[in-house]
């Protein structure tokens, strides 16, 4: 079974991811988050207490899902392939740049495209920046830009990440160990059935059809192939049509209560960082997990990087805060970028310049 | 035969040296790559590009002749 040689395929893995996202929406998660991989991966690292941002702690089972779907459905099929080596601790980095760009927009590349879907006019706004982002890395790869090769491990290896996920649902199902919030987007979920077995599924069409949200602009801007945005024009479809439907839909800037600010040019600079981080990275950050779990510990390596630099999100004051509505005076709160969060993306991007122009490929 | 060695590369870059290569070789060349999708990709690129793609399997890698 192959998603990815064919562009009717590809469409069917991205209405299916879209589908698969809509019921999570309908089914209780937060609004316009339906799967946000960057904001679930920052509420997972909070229910393990690496960071104490009360209002988003919760394990959710989407991204325990989409790894042990990638895992399973990489076996099943011969493509799980144990590997690792090529540079971890500069892709650990660029995992903690992917979030700290995502949690100044408040949403991963995923997320960007739902709330595109939902009409806000702040991710269509963000996306000019991840494009240039991912465009600039793409300059960077052909300008040379590699980190190098990765080589077969032990079959142990590959093993690990999904067996901690595993490890973390038992913790989650079985024991009152993890935090978990009590109010906040944290609070907010599908019951975990449903999330778990939408986080599968999800990794199941995603590790089949490569869908990658920077390989999409990546492969169109270097090599004029258009292929890995046809599941995304999926995706945003379902969702459009299940958020007019539901009438989720507003065609705005400033909407209160949706988890997202109306700075542009954070917005355009957040995603900027994360589309030049995550084509250097050799992929968005669903792709990292989906990665991860068919077996390649350099990816792993990244998503420890993504943990690691939620917990300096919320601990250093570096996460943006979202527009809301005051309940007393019934004012508009407008959301914010945080003078921290400024100074951290400022130097993100001049990191993600130093790897792009630092690693050069040997000539073989 | 050139060969293009693009093992334990990310994507895009065994994409990339393979459409270098075939601007430049003459006659049929080798591209051996780690991951089952990189393969699928170069025989896509090869499809697109009027040629034919021959896949084997060596070991956990593959070897793909493009001619």
């Amino acid at each position: 079974m192959n998603l990815s040689d064919s562009k009717m395929k590809l469409l069917i893995a991205g209405l299916g991811c879209g589908v698969i996202a809509a019921v999570l929406a309908y089914m209780g998660n937060p609004a316009n988050m339906a799967f946000c991989i960057a904001c679930f991966i920052r509420d997972m690292a909070g229910s393990l207490g690496f960071h104490q941002a009360a209002v988003v702690q919760y394990a959710r089972p989407e991204i325990i899902g989409l790894v042990l779907g990638a895992f399973i459905i990489s076996i099943l099929t011969g493509e799980y392939r144990s590997s690792g080596g090529s540079a971890p601790m500069i892709r650990f980095i660029l995992g903690v740049i992917i979030m700290i760009g995502s949690l100044i927009f408040l949403g991963c590349p995923l997320r960007m495209v739902l709330r595109m879907s939902a009409g806000d006019l702040n991710a269509w706004i963000a996306l000019i920046g991840f494009a240039a982002g991912a465009g600039t890395g793409a300059f960077a790869l052909k300008s040379g830009f590699s980190l190098g090769r990765a080589y077969e491990t032990k079959q142990g290896s590959g093993f690990v990440l999904p067996a901690m996920m595993v490890g973390v649902l038992i913790l989650l199902v079985c024991t009152p160990l993890l935090k978990f919030s009590e109010s906040g987007p944290g609070s907010v979920h599908a019951p975990i059935i449903m999330s778990l077995i939408g986080g599968l599924l999800f990794g199941m069409f995603a590790q089949k059809s490569r869908l990658c949200f920077a390989g999409g602009i990546r492969d169109a801007v270097l090599m004029r192939n258009f292929d890995l945005l046809i599941p995304l024009g999926g995706l945003f479809a379902v969702m459009l049509v299940y958020n007019i439907a539901m009438g989720k839909f507003v065609l705005a800037m400033n909407t209160p209560g949706i988890i997202a600010h109306s700075d542009s040019l954070w917005n355009v600079l957040g995603m900027y960082t994360v589309g030049f981080a995550a084509v250097l990275a050799g992929g968005c950050p669903l792709r990292q997990l989906i990665l991860a779990g068919q077996g390649s510990s350099d990816s792993a390596v990244t998503v420890l990087g993504m943990f690691f630099g939620a917990a300096l999100c919320h601990n250093l004051g570096l996460a943006s805060s979202g527009t809301a509505m005051n309940a007393e005076t019934g004012e508009l709160v407008a959301g914010a970028v945080t003078p921290n969060g400024k100074v951290a993306c400022i130097i993100c991007i001049v990191i993600c310049f130093i790897i792009a122009f630092a690693n050069k490929r040997k000539q073989s | 035969m050139e060969i293009v060695d693009a093992r334990g590369l990310s994507c895009p870059e065994p994409l990339m040296l393979t459409d270098q290569a075939l601007k430049k070789a003459n006659g049929p060349i080798k591209v051996l790559v780690s991951e089952p999708h990189q393969k699928t990709n170069i025989e896509k690129l090869a499809k697109s590009k009027g040629k034919k793609a021959v896949s084997n399997a060596v070991g956990s890698e593959f070897e793909i002749v493009i001619s």
